[in-house]
């Protein structure tokens, strides 16, 4: 992995989302969607530090998390889309999807739930010696929820093989973080665990990388749980239709000048611009591909409404 | 072969099979390794199998059961104990959206195969924070089961069924019955899930009970003995799958029906069965159904005001004579 790689993945999260976004305007997702866009070196980063079998928890502004971690376009879209994907058949949408065969526990829809649901998966890693660490990405305004406190305590006295990423995307939804905590970082909470915090770029997926590794490898070695707080910033709504009234003017206009691919984009030389054009295009048709294999997977048949409530 | 033993100790038999037959089994929660339970259900258990399969939590039963539904949906079968069903309140996110929801939300591709282990119920003295009865929560809630063990066989017998479900099951015991004593059929074969089961046959009249209320019943049924009026006495057991067919058989010999919980009235899961009777039983019910529960206000602490609103037999047996009379 390295630049020319993360950038494709990055780029293909940012045209997922987009794309995801017009699908909306055009009426073909009939939920609420959570985009992500901005902040895809988190995922893009903190996944590079895992290996298969690694289990990856996100909330529902998590389809960057489905991506990095390798989960099916097609299935993400035709999830999305209300339609009977491989994925959720069209039980869970945009929000609370999930992939066993990628390792993906899945979003949440609950702000902060995924925490102690994570906390298990690493329980399971250290009972069975499997090896394997359990990542979970929260978002800032999680870190007032009950649970994520519940669950940090617990995997740090059970010294359990767990991971935090706080993409602070510095809204807790609608409202400012900085109104909502008194502490200058979030990452400053891991000392009341008892737990190594960091303070990353979020938005240089090499810095989000190094950092989650390190947590990794901690959490490998039987040494517990870190949290990584990564500063990032949302360069859309908190939701689809949200008109953002509360945001400063300008403000989103200078997040454009520091996101990740612009980042990039700005320090290319001529030769490098040539290759990104063309990781761009190839990104473009490969979702553009997956838009229209998703249009084609069927509805969900109401005969199946019933089934799955229990095994 | 049948061994006597108390409800609680029939609890940690079950339990101790679990942790012996199943290596994918572990079993935590509060004060449940190094103290053995508030009420010795785990008693003994630590010394033999040790931290790796039993150990205490911090008091986080939100944490503890997302860690429970993490672990089953990951490879191991998980056995959280919540130790007054009170608390199940202040989880109810992880038990009714998550817990609930995983299976059917990834059209079946995750599993949570774990058990939720709880005691409920009023005893003397305990204020409205430690008495609730909450089984209707639990089975208003698709995607779970729920057992109410009545006796020390059926603690035992109904734990082990949960343990081998690859379904989440709530097991709701009932404090008031840890120092009852009955034979318990330790080499039997795990049952399958489900199934309502009739104690006691009787012709006049169907009393459905679970949990605490069985007995009860049973003793309102030697009442009324005396009083000329036969009592059949239909121990419901699970209410999760719901074996409504008992209730509907039993209904159909004795043309009234009496259901009986500690729960209070409005929205208890008699009403459940009240209504299920209404629509399938119409043309057999020779008589009102008739619910007794507790009155709908929170339990008290002070044993004489508990005395006026917790069910008792002869709670039971009025309700039964107002039944048959009608």
């Amino acid at each position: 992995m390295g630049l020319p790689e993360d950038y494709r993945l990055m780029a293909r999260i940012r045209r997922f989302e987009e794309r995801l976004a017009a699908l909306k305007d055009a009426g073909e997702i009939p939920g609420s969607i959570h985009l992500c866009n901005g902040q895809e070196a988190v995922p893009v980063g903190a996944c590079r530090a895992l290996r298969d079998g690694d289990h990856v928890t996100a909330t529902y502004r998590g389809h960057g998390w489905a991506i990095a971690r390798g989960v099916d376009l097609t299935g993400l879209f035709a999830e999305m889309m209300g339609r009977d994907s491989a994925l959720c058949g069209g039980r869970a949408a945009s929000p609370y999807l999930s992939d066993p065969g990628r390792w993906f526990v899945g979003e949440n829809s609950i702000v902060g739930a995924g925490v102690p649901i994570a906390t298990g998966a690493a329980l399971t890693a250290q009972r069975t010696g499997s090896g394997a660490v359990s990542v979970v990405s929260i978002g800032d305004g999680a870190m007032n929820q009950g649970n994520v406190h519940e669950a940090l305590n617990l995997a740090a006295v059970l010294d359990l093989p767990l991971v935090l990423v706080v993409e602070n995307n510095v809204y807790s939804e609608m409202s400012r973080i900085e109104d909502m905590v008194r502490v200058r970082q979030l990452a400053e909470r891991a000392a009341g665990y008892g737990l190594p915090g960091r303070v990353v770029d979020g938005n240089d997926p090499d810095a989000v990388a190094e950092a989650v590794a390190e947590a990794v490898d901690r959490a490998r070695e039987g040494s517990g749980p870190s949290i990584v707080e990564a500063m990032t910033e949302r360069l859309v709504g908190h939701y689809s239709g949200d008109a953002q009234h509360y945001r400063p003017a300008g403000e989103i206009a200078a997040a454009r000048e520091r996101e990740p691919l612009a980042r990039i984009r700005r320090a290319a030389d001529a030769g490098l611009a040539a290759r990104l054009d063309a990781i761009d295009a190839e990104v473009a048709d490969e979702i553009e591909a997956a838009v229209t294999a998703a249009r084609a997977v069927s509805y969900p048949d109401p005969a199946t409404a019933k089934e799955h409530v229990y095994v | 072969m049948s061994e006597s033993l108390r409800y609680i100790q029939a609890v940690n038999a079950a339990l101790t099979w679990a942790l012996d037959s199943r290596t994918d089994t572990v079993y935590f929660g509060e004060d449940v390794a190094l103290p053995g339970g508030p009420f010795g259900a785990t008693k003994g258990l630590h010394k033999r199998f040790g931290s790796d399969r039993i150990f205490d939590t911090p008091i986080s039963e939100t944490g503890f059961l997302g860690m429970a539904l993490g672990a089953a949906m990951t490879g191991l079968r998980p056995i959280a104990e919540i130790m007054y069903a009170d608390f199940s309140f202040v989880a109810m996110d992880q038990i009714v959206n998550q817990i609930a929801t995983i299976h059917y939300s990834s059209a079946g591709r995750w599993k949570a195969p774990l058990v939720i282990r709880m005691q409920q119920g009023y005893s003397p003295g305990a204020c409205a924070q430690h008495s609730h009865s909450p089984e209707a929560y639990f089975a208003h809630t698709p995607g779970l089961r729920v057992a109410l063990p009545a006796t020390p066989d059926d603690a035992y017998q109904m734990l082990r069924t949960a343990v081998v479900s690859d379904d989440p099951v709530v097991v709701a015991e009932a404090r008031m019955l840890y120092p009852t004593r009955g034979p318990v059929r330790t080499d039997a074969p795990v049952e399958d899930i489900g199934g309502a089961r009739v104690v006691r046959p009787g012709a006049d009249v169907t009393v459905v009970a679970w949990s605490r209320m069985v007995s009860a019943a049973l003793d309102a049924a030697a009442t009324l003995a005396e009083e000329g009026v036969d009592v059949e006495v239909v121990d419901l057991r699970w209410l999760n799958p719901l074996d409504f067919d008992t209730v509907a058989a039993s209904v159909a010999r004795t043309g009234r029906l009496v259901v009986a919980h500690e729960a209070n009235l409005t929205g208890g899961f008699g009403a459940e069965i009240a209504a299920r009777a209404a629509a399938e039983c119409f043309a057999d019910l020779r008589a009102p159904v008739a619910r007794v529960a507790a009155p709908d206000v929170p339990m008290p602490a002070a044993p004489a005001l508990q005395a006026v609103v917790v069910p008792e037999a002869a709670t039971v047996a009025d309700a039964v004579r107002r039944t048959v009379r009608a």
